[in-house]
């Protein structure tokens, strides 16, 4: 059974499509990495999975059962972790556990040593007798998700949990979530970190203007763009041409060259020595090379190559 | 397929959809802990909660006492006292109005929406904080009134009534209060509005001056305040004075209240979060 099945969702506000027939599908026990700029719909997605809101049109299930038709159910296997930390402040972080799992209905018993298993688990121990007002944003986002955790939840919900994170608290972040997946918990990951859908995810959804614009692995967004790229800076921008001539038996496609940066593009198959082998052809056609660099696609080139713009481009104010 | 995850979730799932009023009640009463709990560790909180109704109860006693005589009544303070009282549990019902305007700006509130409990039990649960709140607010004036020379002139029974009632109605506003807070956008403005109704609701009526004094074309108003029939009727109570039909009235105006503003606070509710 798929975990997720989103057909065809639009979500208007206003004028403004946050969905604009949006489909996609997660089987259960994978981490899907749900990629996007600012506004590209990322929240509205996940407030549609987890009842939150109801779609305009279109349907969507969770574990089978249609959130707009029986939201209970969805509830009681869903966890969610929104974007902004919803946690009462004003109660310690085992309060806010215990209290989470009544609302859950939970025995008082059970919710009480589920608080003590995840307080442990999230490194909390200490931090679980002090109210949350005290607390570092690492240790609310901690206790965030192990909130969403507290019933054992079929699907678990992080809406882009490292945000406003600093970088020991995001590290330490990812290897949670991480470990949490290779538990198997089946997790939706919504992130505007391109690294931060590879480095977590089994698969990655790409979604611009409240619509789907690629899926697929990692390796396989990057195939799309193309593979590996040699770039190559040479001080004297007259031998450019030259220097093209020079790397056309390396190169597996068209060369690009870049008078004003005084480089060249070429399109590799990395391995077997490429570089050394740049070099020296370089050399034997007499041109003085300053800096040569094997780049790697990154999801920074598919979103480039997809959208036409940076993942972080356009500075929206809400 | 049953693999031990997928029996623990349909199980889960089963006891975790409950509905009826006893997991209503369950729920708002969670919530209810949940505010109240945060209480004892405020001082400041717990300073205002019992510096306002002891302020209140003096000023108006020292300043106004003197100076305004009631006819029927022992003294002008048997008088006034009820309607200080009436007026402070009604001032008590802002909290309401604010706590949930603060729930609403913080992310607390789609956790709870996406959890398995009855949604409504999220104001529920506020109304019955701010109702043990008021409570003790009220537990203190009493005790302050006593001092100054307050006593019932009526039967216990009588006194426990009007207690009951001013209680009740102050639970009424409550619900009030929660169709503001959840109206408004922020907390400044729910505590703002809160409290701005209720000036002219709490001042044109019986509860410092008898209506008679009023200007003619502010006297039918005042007179159908149903805040001056709850503190007529309250006043009545403690004076062991004839009620005739005041109390019902009062006790119909509290119910009536709770019922018109639970429906439109559940409403807005649901359209304020479902966004
Ligand atoms: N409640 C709302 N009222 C009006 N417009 C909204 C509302 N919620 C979202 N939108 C709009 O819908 C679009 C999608 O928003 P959404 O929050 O889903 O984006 P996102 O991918 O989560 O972005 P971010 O990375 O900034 O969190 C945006 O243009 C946003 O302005
Ligand atoms: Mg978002």
């Amino acid at each position: 059974m798929l975990a997720v099945e989103i057909d065809n969702i639009h979500k208007s506000y206003g004028d403004t499509k946050a969905l604009d027939g949006l489909s996609l599908t997660m089987p259960q026990g994978s981490v899907l990495g749900v990629l996007g700029p600012n506004g590209a719909g990322k929240t509205t997605t996940v407030k549609v999975l987890t009842t939150l809101i109801t779609p305009d049109r279109g349907s969507a299930l969770v574990d089978g059962i249609d959130v707009v038709a029986d939201p209970d159910k969805v509830r009681a296997r869903i966890g969610l972790t929104g974007q902004y930390a919803a946690v009462e402040e004003r109660l310690t972080g085992r309060e806010n556990l215990e209290y989470i799992a009544r609302l859950f209905h939970m025995p008082a018993a059970e919710g009480r040593s589920r608080a003590r298993e995840l307080l442990q688990r999230f490194d909390l121990v200490e931090a679980g007798e002090r109210v949350v007002l005290e607390y570092s944003g690492g240790m609310r986002r901690r206790l965030d998700i192990a909130m969403s955790l507290i019933a054992r939840p079929s699907v678990l919900f992080l809406d882009e949990p490292t945000t406003g994170l600093d970088p020991r608290s995001r590290l330490s972040m990812w290897e949670l979530i991480e470990e949490l997946g290779s538990e198997g918990t089946t997790t939706f990951l919504t992130t505007q970190y391109l690294d931060e859908a590879e480095a977590l995810a089994d698969s990655i959804v790409v979604i611009d203007r409240g619509q789907v614009i690629a899926s697929g692995t990692a390796d396989e967004l990057k195939d799309r763009i193309g593979g590996d790229r040699l770039v190559v800076t040479i001080a004297n921008a007259d031998n450019l041409g030259r220097a093209a001539e020079a790397l056309a038996g390396l190169a597996t496609g068209a060369i690009e060259t870049a008078s004003v940066d005084r480089q060249l593009l070429i399109p590799i198959k990395a391995g077997g020595g490429v570089l050394p082998r740049a070099i020296r052809s370089l050399d034997d056609a007499q041109c003085e090379v300053i800096d040569v660099e094997l780049r790697r696609p990154s999801l920074d080139d598919v979103f480039l190559t997809l959208t036409g713009k940076t993942a972080n481009d356009d500075e929206e104010i809400r | 397929m049953t693999s031990p995850e997928t029996l623990e979730v349909g199980k889960r799932a089963r006891q975790a959809v409950p509905t009826g009023p006893e997991w209503l009640l369950r729920d708002a009463w969670t919530e209810a802990t949940r505010h109240l709990r945060v209480i004892p560790r405020n001082p400041e909180l717990i300073a205002f909660a019992t510096i306002q109704p002891i302020m209140f109860v003096l000023l108006f006693v020292y300043v106004f006492g003197g100076a305004i005589t009631a006819p029927g009544y022992s003294d002008y303070n048997q008088y006034l006292l009820p309607g200080i009282m009436a007026q402070t549990v009604v001032f008590g019902s802002a909290t309401t109005g604010v706590g949930l305007a603060e729930d609403l700006s913080k992310g607390l509130v789609d956790r709870l929406r996406s959890v398995p409990m009855q949604q409504s039990a999220v104001i529920v649960g506020r109304t019955l904080a701010d109702l043990v709140k008021n409570t003790f607010t009220f537990v203190i004036m009493l005790v302050v009134a006593f001092m100054v020379g307050f006593r019932f002139e009526g039967s216990l029974f009588q006194a426990l009534v009007a207690t009951v009632l001013l209680l009740l109605f102050s639970y009424a506003l409550s619900w009030v209060q929660a169709l503001v807070g959840l109206s408004v956008k922020s907390v400044e403005a729910a505590n703002s509005l809160g409290f701005l109704w209720m000036f002219p609701v709490t001042f044109v009526s019986s509860a410092f001056v008898p209506t008679e004094t009023m200007p003619n074309w502010l006297q039918p108003i005042a007179e159908n305040n149903p805040f001056t029939r709850v503190t007529n009727a309250g006043r009545a109570l403690y004076n062991g004075l004839p009620a005739d039909g005041a109390v019902v009235e009062a006790f119909a105006w509290s119910l009536a209240i709770i019922g018109v503003f639970a429906v439109l606070s559940f409403r807005k509710f649901r359209q304020t979060t479902a966004r």
